[in-house]
């Protein structure tokens, strides 16, 4: 394809008349490397620490979800996406569950919904401990890994309680959910409220205002709102730079309208608004958020039976719809077309980690090698999403 | 030498009988094996320390099987399996440099026991100008490093090991800065000259001398000693985010094990040499502490050294190359300047 | 702004290029010529009072005969959304593409490229995103058969080829 270069800031034929520059090095990092979050492959081009240019290759986990939903019935491409990202099963099969009752017109349960809320933010919470444990080995503290592990293990058990599965639940179906909370259950999740919110100021402690950890992430990696929007970022990494965009607020779903929380954002506390620790931190505080969802959402349930709205057989008018939701990563879109048969006509998903990261060539050039790990460890991507 | 001579005819009369050379040859050759015991079991011993103390630091057990009891054999059964090991050299690896690379760094380290005072009579070898051969004999080990980065052909390691060049190269003059303060101050290069210039209770070791100026070395001395070992937060040779595993990405097996035990012997010749020239080596805190024996408390400071820096390791995030340059070019090495002045002043002073 | 408006302030701007306009499906979506497509995206990003800042998404699609390429649209200033669909044949799948309006467009467009074989043109980078650059095919459409092996490596399982046999 040779076309005229149409933003020469994400592609690199970087040209530094200097008669001294001997040739760039050429680095492969991954697709096996320890802080590429799975099998990305980012070619680098470099000056001694210095990175000329970061090139994404993606598609080492492609499983052709989009082709086998085409083959699958409506309820069966439920526990596929549950499968696209692993970290947050339940947001992702919430997404789909919506849209596609949206397009059946199909009203869910109240206490169904309820539970849905509860997972969803259950799930959100021990996703950004994964990412909170993760981004503090990318820059080399291994203690936070197991901290967040620690919570994250009681979420899990929690989910195992109420789905039967660890990290693949296939919990919320089409016109509700797989099974009502367990007797005890929603005692439980207060109860696991109450032991996780203290544990935030130890993250605190521990890892976000440490001096080495803000050295390395304040002023790393800036994005600013315009590009941010531009390059259809989302989630906490749209919220980092200074955008208060959530969609849970903006665009509300589900029954997130009848709750009270903050979207938080990031202010540039430590350096620049859009910088490397603003999106850290904004993951941090909405772990806050979500606990006090969880709060509401506890106290409001009303008893009844969670499966009663869940379809024998699920028909789907011909049609179609784009439903985006609010992921841990980010906007999470269905792109579903129905003909009015047994299964989808195309099924395509809009992952949030697959825009986030496409903004890394613009924000890696002229950083360092050890920026480069901070910066894609920001974005936090899943690779099972980005590939799907 | 001499003391080490000395004890063997003393133990075993019949050995004076032997020609001098053969004498000296054979408890040279004694006291090698001795340290290498020595510094095997340690590195053994810390390895397991580190592992129990990062893991009660992240509230886990860490190894409880091997061994029975808290799993003490644990790194054991490890070094029997990198043992066993097959070992690999990558094809297009530079074969002699890169089965080099790991004796010399290794050897460096045990090099560096010899001037190492453990109390008043056992030093391997008390020369004159002790601390003087630590010094030049520690920087070696970067070469070592180099070659293994370099012969291996990859270029992680390459990566690491040019870092861990210009790391290593940088820390050594903080280092020998702040260790010249002492030297104002003892007025002597030998080990043992500087532990016995500390003599008396706890208040006139070096790191209370000239009070905080001392302080202010030992700190320095002790935060460029964790870039000299390679350790959190200067751990960027190997800095396994960024570069996989730096420069000993290609070893595996026994190789690998020297470097490993290299860096555990390492961390105890820093914590040792801090031990000595600021914390009063093998001279006890209070006076009538007296009975018990120099090796003692010689190796319970090096030890609790030893632990300041795995807790350091497993709380602390890692430095970037240019904030690790600007912490030793621009922080570290003037402040020791302004120390050596201070003290050359305050020593002048009080003449 | 609804979606009839927006309709409106198109075909005021770009007469026969907006082809169709239907407002009776859960989402409205206004159908545009493929060869306009940068164009009308630039319309639609830079007026003061439409101002679609946000690509949501960009899917292809396999029509049958034709193929389709989708676009939501979405504006944080208005919060207003509209979809915007193009249709091309398969012996000549050429949409312009949007990757320098929207840079979210990039990414999907090799996407789309990749999966479906649509042309993007003056697209600044197009080559295969998820699927490895030798691939041949683009397996999103529906006549796509899966090739035996790639590389040595075998693509289909042997119950499928099995199958596969029976059915001719």
């Amino acid at each position: 394809m040779a076309q005229t270069n149409n933003f020469p800031e994400t592609r690199f034929e970087l040209e530094i008349p200097d008669p001294l520059k001997t040739d760039e090095f050429i680095l492969n990092m991954g697709p096996q490397h320890p802080s590429t979050h799975g099998v990305l492959r980012v070619l680098l081009k470099t000056d001694g620490e210095i990175v000329e240019s970061a090139t994404p290759y993606i598609g080492y986990l492609h499983r052709t979800f989009e082709k086998h939903a085409e083959r699958m019935t409506w309820p069966q491409v439920v526990p596929y996406v549950d499968r696209m990202d692993y970290l947050a099963s339940m947001n992702n099969s919430l997404g789909y569950a919506l849209a596609v009752e949206k397009m059946m017109g199909l009203e869910v349960n109240e206490r169904a919904q309820y539970l849905r809320i509860i997972v969803s933010e259950l799930n959100r919470i021990a996703s950004h401990l994964v990412f909170l444990g993760t981004y503090g080995l990318d820059v080399g503290a291994f203690t936070p890994f197991l901290y967040g592990f620690r919570e994250r293990e009681r979420i899990i058990d929690l989910f195992e309680e109420i789905s039967g599965g660890r990290l693949l639940y296939n919990y919320i179906w089409i016109g509700g959910v797989a099974f009502d909370a367990p007797d005890g259950w929603l005692e439980k999740v207060n109860e696991f409220c109450d032991y996780f919110e203290p544990k935030i100021k130890e993250y605190n402690d521990l890892l976000t205002f440490n001096k080495i950890f803000i050295e390395r992430t304040a002023n790393v990696g800036v994005i600013p709102a315009d590009l941010a929007i531009n390059y259809g970022l989302s989630g906490p990494t749209l919220r980092g730079s200074g955008v208060n965009f959530d969609l849970r607020k903006n665009d509300p779903y589900c029954i997130y309208d009848r709750f009270d929380f903050n979207v938080c954002i990031g202010k540039g506390e430590q350096g620049t608004v859009g910088d490397s620790w603003d999106r850290y931190y904004v993951r941090i505080e909405e772990m806050v958020e979500s606990a006090k969802i969880i709060r509401q959402a506890v106290n409001q349930i009303p008893d009844g039976d969670a499966k009663e709205t869940v379809p024998r057989n699920v028909r789907v008018p011909a049609g179609e719809i784009y439903f985006r939701t609010e992921t841990p990563r980010g906007e999470l879109g269905y792109y579903i077309v129905s003909d009015g048969g047994k299964n989808p006509v195309r099924v395509k998903v809009r992952a949030p980690a697959f825009c986030n990261l496409s903004i890394l060539p613009a924000v890696a050039r002229g950083t360092m090698v050890a920026d480069l790990v901070a910066i894609l460890g920001s974005l936090d991507i899943v690779l099972g999403e980005i590939d799907r | 030498m001499e003391p080490i001579l000395k004890l063997f005819t003393d133990l075993l009369p019949g050995l004076s009988q032997l020609p001098y050379w053969l004498l000296a040859t054979l408890a040279a050759l004694i006291a090698a094996l001795v340290l290498f015991g020595f510094i095997a079991v340690f590195a053994l011993f810390a390895i397991w320390l580190e592992r129990k103390i990062s893991a009660h630091m992240q509230d886990r057990l860490g190894p409880m099987e091997v061994g029975g009891w808290h799993g003490w054999a644990q790194t054991i059964a490890d070094t029997l399996k990198l043992l066993m090991k097959e070992d690999i050299i990558p094809e297009k690896a530079d074969r002699i440099l890169f089965k080099l690379a790991p004796m010399i760094v290794f050897s460096v380290s045990i090099a560096s026991f010899v001037v190492l005072p453990w109390s008043r009579d056992f030093i391997p070898a008390d020369l004159n100008v002790g601390l003087l051969y630590i010094l030049s004999i520690s920087s070696l080990a970067v070469i070592g490093i180099l070659m293994g980065g370099w012969a291996s052909n990859n270029k992680w390691s390459l990566y690491g090991a040019m870092r861990s060049v210009a790391q290593i190269v940088s820390y050594e003059i903080p280092i020998s800065l702040s260790l010249i303060t002492v030297i104002l101050i003892t007025g002597t290069l030998s080990m043992q000259g500087i532990v016995q210039s500390q003599q008396g209770n706890f208040l006139s070791w070096n790191i209370f001398h000239y009070f905080p100026f001392m302080f202010v070395a030992f700190v320095i001395y002790f935060i460029a000693s964790l870039a000299e070992v390679n350790r959190t937060p200067f751990d960027l040779p190997e800095a396994e985010s960024e570069l996989v595993a730096g420069f000993h990405t290609e070893y595996s097996g026994m190789r690998f094990a020297f470097f490993f035990l290299a860096e555990y012997a390492n961390m105890f010749i820093v914590s040792a040499i801090a031990a000595t020239a600021f914390l009063g080596g093998w001279l006890p805190p209070f006076s009538f502490l007296d009975f018990i024996p120099g090796p003692f408390w010689f190796f319970g400071k090096a030890l609790f050294l030893v632990f300041v820096q795995m807790w350091l390791r497993w709380t602390l995030p890692r430095l970037r190359v240019d904030q690790l340059m600007y912490t030793s070019w621009k922080v570290l090495t003037p402040f020791s300047f302004v120390l050596i002045l201070i003290v050359s002043f305050w020593q002048l002073l009080t003449l | 702004m609804e979606a009839k408006e927006i309709y409106q302030r198109l075909k005021d701007a770009f007469q026969d290029d907006i082809l169709e306009f239907n407002a009776e499906v859960l989402q409205p979506f206004i159908k545009i010529s493929p060869d306009k497509t940068e164009e009308i995206a630039q319309f639609l990003r830079d007026e003061d009072d439409l101002e679609f800042d946000y690509l949501m998404c960009l899917s292809g699609l396999d029509l049958g005969e034709n193929l389709g390429v989708v676009y939501h649209l979405y504006s944080m200033k208005f919060n207003h959304k509209i979809v915007l669909k193009t249709e091309v044949s398969k012996e000549q799948p050429n949409v312009n593409s949007v990757a320098d309006i929207w840079r979210t467009a990039d990414w999907h467009e090799r996407e789309a490229y990749d999966l479906l074989g649509i042309n993007f043109v003056n697209h600044p980078d197009l080559r295969r995103i998820l699927l490895p650059d030798d691939w041949e095919g683009h397996p999103l459409r529906k006549d796509y058969q899966p090739p035996k092996s790639w590389h040595g490596i075998p693509v289909t399982l042997a119950n499928e080829e099995e199958q596969d046999g029976a059915n001719e």
